[in-house]
């Protein structure tokens, strides 16, 4: 799914158990069609996002992320949306840093009932990751092509 | 000549490396005299005269033990990492460079090019011609390379098998003083080496397990640099807004930096089963911000201008990511 | 990585066909195949698929490979785990796998039942199977957690609703503690005086039940009391109480009510009269009062602000005012808590141009209610707020405050049913004219409609219209005097002036006031629009998302008195079942601190909603509560030294379905760093 031409951008999705997750849920049960490109991932609660799950994503090919949790005020956990959101605050730095354009990492609330609002903004996120392309993270591949232009020997094995 | 022959060998090298990792070993003190009377040191840049083809001369495995410190940022770096694999029966991660990529690391922020271009066109850097390192150069007597600088930095571990990891910038003297006592037990047969694998010359939790300020529940409002205020020396440092990496660090230090008034800036690396280093300081800061606004979230984080920096200081190639995109990303 | 570490698992895969609702869009014959092959590597010893995984036979499939194939992780690839996770954990448990050990993975709510392309429906579900199986492996047995049930409960409100639930429990043998803000029971259905369709009147209905729940040996009622802290988890919850002071000694007080008679200090009543009759200092809200026992309203009462009177002291034959009682705060341990806390008028005086407030004539449904009320102000009799004249021409607005975008978008669900009964009322009473404006008319439950019918026929006059305004700037003809409503009649296109002597304003329900303080209390949440959420709106009311907390009444939503009856009954009828089996089970999602590797940093302390998370001091170490963690995992991703693990989620089976769903480990792409 690398080739530019049909680039079809893979994301990766958490959702929690009590809202995101349930309007997908609710998307499904009301065959509302969204766009394949989103695999989603079951936590509890937003809370659980830990910035090593969207680091693994990325640099395991993952060309977009999606978090997604109750709406502020409304979790299930009384205030755990509001750490998701500080984190991702935080962790949207790190990866501008790191060259991963922001438009490659969404925050997106959504109670149990809103379905179609999240059908339609992952059809609008994948549209937006499919414009800028495959992220294709694989540093080592340039160490592959660098190695080719080595100038000591290898130590054979 | 035959005394020698009995003892077991040792090796010290240094890849991309500050030299810091030797001055600890030296500074354990006369302790170094039982390095000698245990050991045949028999390739150490810093201490003693002896050429690559000497290691490639020596039989496979025949070194006992090298302590290997540097981070991989050139062939040159790498060739050796596996030559010294090769002939080495125990190869050490020393210090935050081979472990991590410490301070060569930060390079991974940028490409190749730009670091060379940087260098020499600085300011201060007299160079009319604008001249660039070339990799070879035709001499009279034939053609000289110069090592080929990789995209990026690498770990020890991401280029060759190791043993043991010794984290630590430097790796502090009173646990490389513990580590070769432990290791000349082992040879005595009065212990065990641990699994392989294993972190040694370290605690088994993180710096605020040694540091002796008072912690409370954390709300954080502001962050301030270090140099626009004055410590309070008994109070947890990130409550007093500064950026103190000592939640996420590995102990064993003995939380020097934080006694001195000086916040914990990582040089530990990761706490046991820790994948990716920068992102528990990602989560645990991000989680304790006093605000639950989005904007007021942004005013607050304006106060780190630098996360990767800060957070990634010592550990950027030991990272789920490892290095920005502009480092490797090849330029069409 | 880990992959290294990990003993190889027996994995048994099983896709669902789901008749045609997952086979019609994913080729689940290529998928079952493509598990056994490329995920053989990863333990998968076996994947089957079926037509209906979720059917006995199904479930034996799964039984019968578990036995015969030694398998010790189950992937089930099917409907929503929200269904049928249980179905599948059953199964394996039958077979003696521990059920923990079995991941459902949903290929229908999140894959064909959403995309239409057969090829990528069928390539993501492989993706998602390839996830679970990454992820199952790092499953661990698990053990519910069982909690012992104190047998008590406490109810929350004395209104219909919290009448009933505390009716049902006591009846079954239980105790109850009944917590009610006012110094009587009853709650608004006090106040009303006829009921429809019935026209039962309201005190002759209700009061047997006060009097029951006053008198009743297992209810112990606190009353002119205010819960104030909650601790604790289902099962075992501490309740603090504060008992505000009557200054009377309920020991001594027999309910004479010659303290009110004698007090000199009129007031009005702004909660049990809505603002149109007057009470004492002293006072109890109604006759029927239960308790009986009066209170003092210390703001108005003259001795608390002036120091003289004591008029209620020298008269009361017991001896029974206290001028120096001081608040008490009472704790108690109960099981179950059930919230029947009600509801609040909306204030029309957020609707200028209908002019409450500022047209003396235009009244509040509560107000209407105590004008109606044989023992309300006026004895009965509806006159104008002049206290004598009788209307001759009454307009009844529906939808004050309801159905509407600038107040509240809902339907308040018993206004059309009031305004009826006030129409009926008003003819049966003065025979006035009487205008009914109303947008639709929503009758639906038993003898409603019918109801409606005979308004009809009494001769009401209805105008389907939104009010626009009610105003007495008089414009034409006999205006003078009166109260105009202009009006669009939308099922003749014409606009309408309407003179009129009374406006009732049907206004709507709404939240009480304090709402977000309640919720915050005992750890709920509150919808947009600010009523409490149920655990399910379809299948389960009474429940929130907060294990031993029920909720019954208004406090869920605007209801009828029929409604909130059953759901007191409801809410009674999950506590007297928890109640019998003596402890209640939960789920084993929990976050646990290893205190080995936690240095005490505390950045977890402050990040627990529920204060599961304790510090020692002495130690300088974190540790969770297990049976108040709700098992969110915030503090999980929080620890910044990764001394903090959950189960169920714990971090290697996220990474690890990342991996899979990433397909890397069928593929076998260039490993991820380590």
């Amino acid at each position: 799914m690398t080739d530019t031409q049909n680039f079809e951008p893979v994301i990766i999705g958490f959702t929690c158990n009590w809202c995101s997750y349930r309007a997908a849920d609710m998307a499904g049960t009301a065959r509302i069609k969204y766009e394949p490109n989103v695999r989603l991932i079951r936590l509890m609660c937003s809370g659980r996002l830990d910035p090593t799950f969207v680091l693994k994503a990325f640099s395991g090919g993952a060309d977009g992320v999606l978090v997604s949790g109750c709406h502020p005020g409304d979790c299930h956990y009384v205030e755990q949306n509001y750490k998701a959101l500080r984190r991702f605050h935080l962790l949207r730095r790190v990866l501008v840093q790191m060259g991963i354009e922001p438009g490659r990492i969404k925050l997106l609330w959504a109670s149990a009932a809103e379905g179609a609002i999240l059908a339609d903004e992952i059809n609008k996120f994948v549209e937006q990751v499919r414009a800028l392309g495959p992220l294709n993270w694989k540093p080592a591949q340039s160490i592959i092509e660098a190695q080719a232009s080595v100038s000591f020997q290898e130590v054979p094995a | 000549m035959t005394e020698t022959q009995a003892k077991p060998k040792f090796a010290m090298y240094w890849a991309a490396s500050c030299g810091g990792c030797e001055i600890a070993t030296l500074n354990t003190g006369e302790k170094i005299l039982d390095v000698d009377a245990n050991f045949e040191v028999v390739f150490w840049p810093v201490a003693m005269d002896a050429k690559y083809k000497d290691v490639e001369a020596m039989e496979d495995g025949s070194i006992l033990l090298t302590l290997f410190n540097g981070a991989i940022r050139n062939d040159e770096n790498e060739h050796i990492a596996h030559l010294l694999r090769r002939k080495s029966k125990i190869l050490v991660a020393f210090g935050s460079c081979a472990n991590e990529g410490c301070m060569p690391a930060l390079a991974n922020l940028s490409s190749v090019q730009d670091i060379i271009d940087t260098a020499f066109t600085t300011l201060t850097t007299d160079n009319p011609q604008g001249l660039r390192p070339q990799p070879e150069w035709e001499a009279p007597e034939g053609k000289l390379h110069i090592p080929t600088m990789y995209p990026f930095v690498r770990t020890l571990d991401q280029v060759v098998d190791v043993d043991y990891y010794m984290p630590g910038c430097p790796p502090e003297s009173h646990q490389i003083a513990a580590v070769i006592d432990l290791v000349i037990q082992v040879l005595q047969g009065k212990a065990e080496l641990p699994p392989k694998g294993s972190v040694i010359g370290a605690g088994d939790s993180t710096v605020c397990d040694e540091c002796a300020r008072k912690r409370d529940v954390k709300v954080i409002h502001e962050f301030k640099r270090i140099q626009h205020v004055i410590l309070d020396p008994n109070i947890c440092i990130l409550e007093q807004g500064v950026l103190c990496s000592g939640p996420a660090t590995r102990s064993g230090c003995k939380a020097l930096c934080p006694a001195a008034g000086s916040p914990c800036i990582g040089c530990y690396g990761p706490a046991e089963g820790v994948i990716d280093y920068g992102s528990r300081l990602i989560t645990a800061v991000g989680s304790v911000i006093g605000s639950n606004n989005p904007d007021e979230i942004e005013r607050i984080l304006d106060g780190i201008p630098d996360p990767v920096g800060s957070f990634y200081r010592f550990n950027l190639a030991g990272s789920l990511l490892q290095a920005a995109k502009p480092a490797w990303t090849v330029k069409g | 990585m880990h992959e290294k570490e990990h003993p190889n698992e027996k994995i048994g895969v099983y896709v669902c066909h789901c008749g045609s609702n997952i086979a019609g869009t994913v080729d689940v014959e290529d998928v079952a195949k493509w598990a056994a092959e490329q995920l053989k590597h990863r333990g998968v010893v076996i994947a089957r698929d079926y037509k209906f995984m979720c059917s006995s036979l199904g479930q034996e499939l799964i039984e019968k490979d578990i036995k015969e194939l030694g398998l010790t992780r189950v992937v089930v690839a099917a409907c929503s785990p929200h269904l049928h996770e249980l179905t599948f954990r059953t199964a394996c448990k039958n077979a003696g796998l521990n059920p923990y050990l079995c991941e459902l993975v949903s290929i229908r709510e999140q894959c064909s039942w959403v995309h239409t392309n057969r090829t990528a429906a069928t390539e993501k579900s492989k993706a998602i199977i390839a996830g679970g199986v990454e992820r199952v492996i790092w499953h661990e047995p698990l053990t519910p957690l069982k909690v012992p049930i104190h047998p008590a409960t406490l109810v929350v409100g004395g209104g219909i609703a919290g009448i009933q639930a505390a009716l049902e429990i006591a009846d079954a043998g239980y105790p109850v503690y009944l917590v009610e803000r006012e110094p009587s029971i009853g709650g608004h259905m006090a106040q009303f005086d006829k009921t429809f369709p019935t026209l039962d009147c309201s005190a002759c209905i209700l009061t047997p039940k006060m009097v029951l729940a006053g008198t009743h040996p297992n209810i112990t009622l606190i009353s002119w009391a205010e819960v104030t802290h909650v601790d604790g988890y289902v099962g075992n919850f501490q309740v603090t109480i504060k008992q505000k002071p009557r200054y009377v000694n309920t020991e001594l007080c027999n309910g004479c009510g010659i303290c009110q008679e004698k007090c000199p200090k009129k007031v009005i009543d702004d909660i049990f009269e809505a603002g149109l009759g007057n009470r004492k200092a002293v006072y109890t809200p109604f006759p029927q009062a239960v308790p009986r026992y009066p209170v003092i309203d210390r703001e108005n009462c003259t001795y608390f602000q002036k120091g003289t009177c004591r008029a209620c002291e020298k008269f009361c034959p017991t001896n029974a005012i206290d001028f120096t009682q001081k608040e008490e705060l009472l704790q108690m341990d109960v099981g179950q808590i059930i919230l029947a806390t009600g509801y609040d008028l909306f204030d029309p005086r957020r609707i200028p141009q209908y002019g409450y407030g500022r047209l003396a004539n235009v009244f509040t449904s509560l107000e209407f209610e105590r004008l109606t009320n044989a023992a309300g102000p006026t004895g009965g009799k509806i006159v104008l707020r002049d206290g004598v004249t009788v209307p001759k021409t009454v307009g009844i607005v529906h939808c004050v405050g309801s159905r509407d975008k600038n107040y509240n978008n809902y339907c308040s669900s018993i206004c059309c049913m009031q305004s009826l009964k006030f129409a009926h009322l008003a003819e049966e009473r003065t025979g006035a004219e009487v205008y009914n404006f109303y947008i639709d008319m929503r009758t639906p439950a038993k003898s409603y409609d019918e109801f409606y019918q005979r308004v009809l026929e009494e001769g009401t006059h209805f105008i389907r219209g939104r009010v626009a305004s009610i105003s007495d700037a008089a414009r034409n003809p006999g205006e003078e005097g009166k109260l105009i409503i202009q009006v669009e009649d939308t099922l003749i296109g014409k606009q309408r002036r309407i003179p009129v002597d009374m406006v009732i304003l049907s206004a709507g329900l709404e939240p009480r006031r304090d709402h977000k303080e309640t919720a915050r209390l005992f750890g709920l949440s509150c919808s947009a629009d600010g009523w409490l959420i149920e655990r399910h709106p379809k299948l389960d009311p009474v429940a929130t998302m907060t294990e031993g907390i029920l909720i019954a009444g208004c406090v869920q939503g605007p209801k009828d008195i029929p409604a909130s009856v059953v759901q007191g009954a409801a809410a009674a009828a999950r506590v007297l079942g928890k109640i019998q089996q003596k402890e209640v089970t939960m789920e084993p999602i929990r976050a646990t601190v290893d205190q080995d590797k936690c240095s005490g940093c505390r950045i977890c302390n402050n990040l627990c909603p529920f204060n599961a998370i304790l510090f020692h001091a002495d130690r300088a170490v974190s540790e969770v509560n297990p049976a108040l963690c709700q098992g969110c995992g915030t503090c999980v991703a929080a620890c910044p030294a990764g001394a903090i693990s959950g189960t169920g989620f714990s971090d290697q089976q996220v990474l690890s379905q990342i991996e899979g769903l990433l397909m890397l480990n069928v593929r076998q792409l260039e490993a991820v760093p380590a």
